[in-house]
């Protein structure tokens, strides 16, 4: 029994974890457009110091 | 007239370049600072990664860029630059790939839907997180039950509610806030009885934990806020995306206007025109301010404005009203006030009184919520004063009373109609048709009278040569004058006669027609009396009379054609036993030629807005549910006073904000389709809300009698909203 008070707060640490990084990901907009994000990967990027970054 | 863009045609490179030159200068759009330049565009028809790159790396070469970002998901493309690169290039680097492109005014009701979107998907995941966690320990307690030690069971219960209650008031607090208001004006809506629930779950399982006690509803308060955040989360996207489409639409049409300061010319937005303004209109522009013609003599398309389908002679002195097209010859007018005289703040006003109507609507989902809560909430007040009556202890009755509460959760009944319209309208969405709220499926759905307009929505707004048998050698030699022109009896003449020649120096006089010498002999295009032919007045239709030298003239006759399908629809929709009717602004001969070729016999010409808003009202009065159907400025009226209305794409930005919905493409297919899944959404509501109560019929009793445990209730809640949720989608929607 004494087991649950390590792996009840692992569990929940682990949840929580899940949980921060997707509100960050809403906050930063990375939904916002699905579909780009899925074309982007196939562009070789030939010339990758010519790409300002954001 | 659909002149604007199609976004259904696919790749835009098949698209006339002079179209896409119509959206004028766009400078106006570019929002500068210190750091540098700002535009937004709408890109139209990119779809891959290819065009992705190609479009973004083009961009990039161009001068002084510094950011090309497009957005493949909504079509939005950010550019950034220093240094005095003209935006107009910009957006001609994008058309010539080949893509449609329109600048793209950011929409402040956009950004707030996307912030509301936003809220509610960290609402949703936060609860999503607790009901996983607080469901783990709720299995466990389950489970254990009978073994499992008091102190270890209250630990739990202590933990769950740790999650819980932190994590149902934060996502909760888009019920609360909805309810308190709701509230606060003596209403309800189905937010109070969530609220309620989800309160008295809180509540008697924190109560019970500091007892001590053996159940608990952590787990079904913030389960059912799971549940319920997913369906708000849906319906707030698919509205943004909805609404998003539709304004791309209305973008694509010009919003620039070219205004003269001294001897300057400047292109500016269309909301920065002031009374008395000088404003310079090229040909083919269209009008978006009201102006008093000063100087010029022209011809316009007044289609979308009054629904007549013949161009009118302009000259020095006529009033142009916004939605106009000018046709043939530059004009320069002054900018008439937004002051109470002018047509577009009328139209406003009618706009407003038929919104106010609209939402009075009441949903089947309201007509639900009216009867479920005092239905459910009564019972739980008898089953209390039941238990005590026959000899519970206070706190047993309580329990039993707030299980039942909790378990009449009225997740499936939240659920039936936003499910169904988000499935709906998704589906709609990707055929082109755009719905502009939920409710608008079951206002279509109990049309039984539809009200078309003519020009621009049973006809393409754009006149085709009626052929005869032998004038194919006329055609071909009148269209070398033709090709000159932008009239759109010209043009007309020039798609019958495809490809070939245009004849040197063609003059062309306005409201009369074109000239030019071929070999010698003088050639004229034009009006009746501008080849010398007096009968004229014997018909008033579309015509164009063409003559060579002294030789008789020859007579072209036009015809607004009809848009493909647009027989079917109207015999389908007689079929089924819906009154059709034309009402329109034109002509009484143009739209009985139309009402002829659809056997329509119920048709009304020349009508004024205000006569098409009478007629509605008419027809309200006689009990009838009308579906109207426009595009024009004189439409918007009606479109907002009908029970429930339509625009194609291509129709004034005006009348798809007073409409329900706006479809595209060119035929009239997707009124049916619509129709089709209005009456399907609307059988699907019906049946979700019928689940629903059978649903509460049988766990009302058992939870009654007391026997409902937080293990009934989480099977019950969880198994009604999924079975809700699967009668929407299943199949059965591609009937079209």
């Amino acid at each position: 029994m004494e087991m649950l008070a390590f792996l009840i707060p692992v569990a929940l640490m682990l949840g929580l974890v899940g949980l921060v990084s997707f509100i960050w990901a809403v906050r930063e907009g990375q939904f916002d457009d699905p579909d780009g994000a899925a074309a982007r990967i196939l562009i070789d990027e030939d010339e990758p110091a010519e790409r300002p970054l954001k | 007239m659909t002149t604007a863009g199609n976004p259904s045609a696919g790749c835009p490179s098949g698209l006339a370049s002079a179209e896409q030159a119509r959206a004028s200068d766009i400078s106006a759009f570019v929002r500068r600072s210190p750091e540098g330049n700002t535009l937004q565009l709408t890109v139209r028809g990119a779809k891959c990664a290819g065009c992705l790159s190609k479009i973004e790396k083009s961009v990039q070469a161009l001068p002084g860029v510094t950011q090309a970002r497009l957005n493949l998901s909504n079509g939005r493309f950010d550019v950034r630059w220093r240094g005095d690169l003209s935006a107009n290039d910009v957006a001609g680097t994008v058309s010539a790939l080949g893509y449609g492109v329109a600048p793209f005014a950011p929409d402040a009701a956009d950004s707030a839907a996307k912030s509301e979107e936003r809220k509610l998907l960290i609402a949703m995941a936060v609860a999503a997180f607790a009901a996983a966690n607080v469901m783990l320990l709720s299995v466990s307690i389950w489970s254990g039950h009978g073994e499992m030690g008091e102190a270890t069971r209250r630990v739990m219960h202590a933990i769950s509610g740790a999650i819980a209650l932190p994590a149902a008031l934060f996502s909760g607090r888009i019920f609360f806030q909805s309810a308190w208001s709701v509230l606060r004006r003596g209403h309800a809506n189905m937010d109070v009885p969530i609220s309620l629930a989800v309160l008295l779950a809180l509540g008697v399982s924190v109560t019970e934990t500091i007892r001590g006690g053996e159940h608990a509803y952590f787990d079904a308060a913030v389960m059912l806020l799971f549940f319920l955040l997913i369906g708000r989360f849906l319906d707030a996207r698919l509205r943004r995306r909805t609404h998003a489409a539709a304004h791309d639409l209305a973008a694509l049409q010009a919003r620039t206007v070219t205004r003269l300061e001294g001897t300057e010319t400047r292109s500016v937005r269309a909301d920065e025109i002031m009374a008395g303004d000088i404003v310079l209109v090229a040909p083919g522009e269209r009008l978006t301010v009201d102006i008093d013609v000063l100087d010029g003599v022209s011809e316009a398309d007044e289609s979308l404005v009054s629904g007549e389908s013949l161009p009118r002679a302009i000259a020095p002195g006529a009033r142009l009203f916004a939605g106009s097209i000018n046709l043939t010859q530059p004009l320069r007018g002054c900018a008439i006030s937004a002051a109470s005289d002018s047509l577009l703040a009328d139209i406003a006003r009618m706009l407003e009184a038929g919104e106010q109507r609209r939402s009075r609507y009441r949903r089947i989902a309201d007509k639900a919520v009216s009867l479920y809560i005092p239905l459910v909430h009564t019972t739980a007040a008898f089953t209390l004063i039941g238990w005590l009556l026959a000899g519970a202890g206070v706190r047993e009755a309580i329990m039993i009373a707030v299980s039942t509460l909790i378990i009449t959760c009225p997740c499936a009944l939240a659920l039936a109609a936003p499910v169904v319209q988000v499935v709906a309208a998704g589906r709609l969405f990707r055929k082109g048709v755009f719905l502009r709220s939920g409710d608008a499926l079951e206002r279509i759905a109990e049309c039984d009278h539809v009200v078309f307009d003519k020009t621009g929505t049973l006809t393409l707004g754009e006149p085709e040569l009626a052929r005869s048998a032998n004038d194919q050698d006329t055609v071909q030699r009148a269209a070398r004058l033709a090709r000159a022109s932008r009239h759109p009896l010209s043009r007309a003449l020039v798609a019958a006669a495809g490809a070939g020649s245009v004849a040197a120096h063609v003059k062309e006089h306005p409201g009369l027609g074109l000239e030019a010498e071929i070999d010698g002999v003088r050639c004229r295009l034009g009006s009746a009396e501008w080849v010398g032919e007096e009968t004229s007045a014997a018909t008033t239709s579309l015509q164009l009379w063409y003559v060579e030298g002294d030789a008789a003239p020859h007579r072209f006759l036009f015809e607004d054609a009809l848009r493909p399908g647009a027989g079917d629809v109207v015999e389908t929709l007689r079929r089924r036993g819906i009154g059709v009717e034309i009402l329109s602004g034109d002509r009484p001969d143009a739209v009985a030629t139309i009402a002829s070729a659809l056997s329509v016999t119920d048709w009304r010409a020349g009508a004024s807005p205000a006569d098409k808003v009478e007629r509605l009202e008419e027809l309200r009065a006689d009990g009838r549910k009308v579906l109207m159907i426009g595009d024009g400025l004189n439409d918007a009226a009606s479109l907002s006073l009908a029970h429930a209305s339509l625009a194609p794409g291509g129709a004034m930005d005006v009348s798809q904000s007073a409409s329900d919905g706006v479809y595209t493409g060119a035929g009239l297919g997707a009124i049916l389709t619509m129709i089709d899944a209005s009456s399907l959404a609307r059988r699907r509501m019906v049946q979700n809300f019928s689940l629903a109560a059978v649903y509460n019929f049988i766990a009302v009793p058992i939870a009654v009698a007391g026997f409902a445990t937080p293990l009934v209730a989480a099977i019950a809640m969880s198994g009604s909203s999924i079975i809700v949720t699967l009668n929407a989608l299943r199949p059965g929607w591609k009937r079209s």
